[in-house]
């Protein structure tokens, strides 16, 4: 039996509607008789559509201004929960997404479960499984306080499908405003040039750990193979607390989800921090030193050896076939 | 400036984690650590206070048992004092409590200017805490700094992006999450270790924060865990050794899958 409302905090990314908003937007429409989007975006006209063909009857949209978006998403759902009564509120385990479930969830004294990774709803009885332990244990949870109950999921845990619906009816939502909080606020934009697919979304992942042996070898080996396949390089927690890479590349737990066709791991042991957040690739590459590295009890293909050998004599090869 | 910092002590993340089937807690029995993710913002809170030129670093943590290993540890590294909160009641608190007690224990401490805190601890990783205790505050958050800057009463940050970084700023109070990797932590020193052993820690329980039980622990968190089960297993494909031609395999595994 579904729940009756339930509600999606959309995000938009590069002026279109992101990818995690479609996905928990099509699981939202299995979950909820009405399903509707609260999005917070200068421009929702341009968002809202693809936010409807995926299951929002109304899209509610408020303006950030220049405060930041996840402070003025926690305002706006709790203006907006008061007059529409929302069963259940689904939000991505993304930047913003986390800073709007945060502020929302102690402004109305209302408990969270995080990192979802699936849900199920029995009529007013909606449990969230999480996995813990680097994906080795699912534990289930279900609210038993009041609602709406607030759940986050981490990006890929649902297929994002369009359901047919037309363009979602945008609300706009005025007068929000975030005490203090909305005081932060961002004066300038930095987008640092990508090439390629973004990590979330590429076809192929190469990521690169401690086993590099330094940072100098990060651009020469995966960021050169990543460009090689057309896909997105990643990294481990490892080498970005050296600061060898930057947080955007983390790949695992405290890091991003990745879910590509093929996920190449070069000089990674496997951490259970690093495995959670790949390991539901569709096929594993291993390449490391360490023939007891837990990484190769995941890999389809494990290659005992040094990166540093093994991965320059691959791009060549790729290469001259290239070429 | 006085910086109050969040750290978390955790079970060492090289030992697999395991939950006690009576409690449904994380087993916290042996020693805990110092959080690596932690050690960052403690870094990050001493320059900071030491390029403004004065004001002390207070640390704030929650654990069991009275545990104080892992405090130690930032003691060592610098920071003048630390309140501990420590009460069984607390087991089971989930962020929103936890926040609680943290926003609670920056008002015990007073006069403070900044908090910072890690984007997420290693072992709960929810990453919900540092704008849940902004809120309770009443306090601008900036949150996933790879970048922070204070001067005229102001913080300013580099705000991690999906598409790059933004600058963020506020005027202080304010809380800031720092990412990790943003600066490099320093190594406690011989004499920061012996000056960590008598740094005043302030033992302060639920109560003693102006906060009732039901607030905090399971009762606070209104939810159930309803069970406990092993993920399906990944299967190991096939494993060789490298002779000097280990990537003509992988040219034939990526042409199969037809990736190239």
């Amino acid at each position: 039996m579904p729940i009756g409302k339930v509600w999606v905090f959309a995000e938009s990314d590069e002026g279109k509607a992101s990818t995690a908003s479609l996905e928990l937007l099509t699981k939202a429409r299995e979950l909820g008789d009405t399903v509707e989007a609260v999005l917070v975006d200068s421009s929702p006209d341009a968002i809202a559509p693809e936010l409807g063909e995926h299951g929002a009857a109304k899209v509610y949209a408020a303006d950030p201004g220049t405060s930041l978006t996840g402070v003025m998403g926690g305002a706006a759902l709790a203006k907006l929960i008061e007059e529409h009564k929302p069963d259940l509120i689904l939000f991505d385990q993304s930047y913003d997404g986390r800073d709007a479930l945060a502020r929302l969830s102690a402004k109305l004294d209302l408990p969270t479960l995080t990192n979802g990774s699936a849900i199920e709803v029995d009529g007013d009885s909606v449990t969230v499984a999480t996995a813990i332990f680097g994906g080795n244990t699912i534990v289930k949870t279900t609210f038993s306080g009041p609602k709406p109950f607030l759940a986050c999921f981490r990006p890929k845990s649902f297929a994002a499908e369009a359901g047919g619906g037309g363009a979602g009816e945008v609300v706009k939502v005025e007068g929000v405003d975030a005490g203090r909080a909305g005081e932060a606020q961002v004066t300038d934009h930095h987008v640092e040039e990508r090439e390629g697919p973004k990590l979330e979304d590429a076809e192929v992942v190469v990521s690169g750990g401690r086993g590099l042996g330094s940072a100098e070898n990060y651009e020469p080996l995966v960021e050169e193979l990543a460009k090689l396949l057309k896909g997105a390089s990643g990294a481990s927690r490892a080498i970005v607390d050296a600061g060898w890479v930057p947080y955007a590349k983390q790949v695992g737990q405290t890091g991003k989800t990745v879910k590509p066709k093929v996920y190449i791991a070069i000089g990674i042991s496997g951490a259970t921090q690093h495995m959670v957040g790949m390991k539901g690739s569709d096929n594993i590459v291993a390449i490391n030193k360490d023939a007891e590295a837990p990484i190769f009890s995941i890999a389809d293909l494990g290659v005992v050896g040094d990166a540093t050998k093994v991965v320059p004599k691959l791009i060549e090869a790729l290469k001259a076939k290239g070429g | 400036m006085n910086v109050l910092v969040c750290v978390k002590q955790i079970p060492d993340p090289a030992v697999p984690g395991e939950l006690d089937p009576e409690t449904k807690t994380l087993k916290r029995e042996g020693k805990l650590i110092l959080d690596d993710s932690d050690a960052y913002g403690v870094e990050m809170s001493l320059q900071l206070a030491e390029k403004a030129g004065g004001g002390e670093v207070t640390l704030v943590s929650m654990a069991p048992n009275d545990e104080v290993s892992g405090l130690r540890t930032a003691l060592a590294m610098g920071a003048a004092k630390a309140i501990l909160v420590s009460d069984p009641e607390l087991q089971g608190s989930d962020s929103l409590a936890t926040a609680k007690v943290i926003a609670k224990a920056v008002e015990r401490a007073g006069d403070v200017d900044l908090v910072v805190t890690a984007t997420e601890s290693t072992d709960g990783y929810t990453g919900t805490i540092p704008a849940q205790v902004a809120e309770l505050l009443g306090w601008p958050s900036l949150t996933f700094a790879k970048h922070v800057e204070i001067g005229d009463g102001k913080v300013t940050i580099q705000r991690q992006t999906e598409a790059g970084y933004d600058m963020v700023e506020a005027p202080l109070p304010a809380v800031v999450s720092v990412t990790a990797g943003v600066v490099e932590p320093r190594y406690p020193s011989f004499k920061g270790i012996m000056a960590a052993k008598n740094k005043p820690v302030d033992n302060a329980k639920v109560a003693d924060l102006g906060l009732s039980g039901d607030q905090v622990g399971w009762a606070g968190a209104r939810q159930e865990i309803v069970s406990i089960e092993a993920a399906p297993e990944r299967q190991a494909g096939e494993k060789i050794e490298d002779e000097g031609d280990a990537h003509e395999r992988i040219v034939a595994f990526l042409e199969q899958l037809k990736v190239i």
